[in-house]
């Protein structure tokens, strides 16, 4: 049950992810990334980080996607136009988008690594609250509240019209 | 529990979703988009952080916290990253890659 779960939101990611990238329309590309979204959500709930799952589905599916949405329907985007010179962008794309494949995939294998999961997980909320609000992290959790503070106030400052 | 093989699978999976996002930005001409291929690109990273925190001995926490703070930048990212995109579509009026060179040596 959980393994047809895995893969079946495995396929719908890569399959959304595809269906982003390809294509010209970006309101349909930010609905199919919000499907991308959701469906790591359910691989993060079965790896065993509900935490995570929750936050993907509330900060990336909801805060984040609601203001590319809002930001493509302020502009009124119309489709992306045919240009020249798209074949050599598109091969650029593909050799960076391999050779980040298996630069990632022949370290793993000249590592030898194997990967098994450990017996004893737990990464409920509760054990995260402690790992974040401990002497190890406090700090860097106080930073990104400034970092936020500093995002709002960019954000207004260049998004408002020049006096 | 769940599948051994899920965490080598996540990983697999995440190193697709990060090729696919490097795609998008150079095949998109839309600076929306690509800024969706880059949210696509952290997305998949996030998994592999998950994928090898699954895998760590010793009940480390440390991917986790690192996913958190990987969507708080990431939030701030857009958030700027679309402020500017206004701007400049107020300025050229389109939001073709191309037509913002003006920096361009």
């Amino acid at each position: 049950m959980d393994a047809i779960l895995f893969y079946a939101s495995a396929a719908l990611a890569v399959v959304s992810a595809l269906v982003v990238i390809g294509q010209r329309n970006p309101i349909y590309s930010a609905f199919a990334l919000i499907v991308t979204l959701c469906s790591l959500s359910v691989i993060f709930g079965l790896l065993g980080s509900p935490f995570i799952a929750a936050l993907q589905v509330i900060v990336y599916a909801g805060a984040i996607m609601v203001l590319f949405l809002f930001v493509l329907m302020l502009l009124n985007v119309k489709r992306e136009a045919d240009a020249p010179g798209r074949g050599g962008r598109a091969l650029g794309g593909i050799a960076m988008a391999l050779v980040t494949l298996l630069v990632v995939q022949g370290g793993t294998v000249l590592l030898r690594f194997q990967l098994v999961p450990v017996a004893e997980f737990d990464a409920s909320t509760q054990k995260m609250a402690r790992v974040l609000f401990s002497a190890h992290f406090l700090y860097v959790f106080e930073a990104t509240s400034i970092l936020i503070l500093a995002a709002l106030v960019g954000a207004v400052a260049l998004a408002r019209k020049e006096p | 529990m769940e599948h051994p093989a899920f965490v080598q699978h996540a990983v697999l999976l995440s190193l697709v979703l990060f090729g696919l996002g490097t795609l998008g930005v150079f095949l998109r001409r839309n600076v929306i988009t690509v800024l969706m291929c880059v949210e696509l690109m952290l997305n998949g990273v996030n998994l592999a952080f998950v994928a090898f925190n699954r895998a760590a001995p010793g009940g480390t926490l440390d991917g986790q916290v690192l996913v958190f703070f990987v969507m708080v930048v990431a939030a701030a990212e857009a958030a700027v990253g679309l402020a500017i995109v206004i701007a400049l579509h107020r300025h050229k009026d389109t939001l073709d890659v191309d037509a913002f060179s003006v920096m361009k040596g």
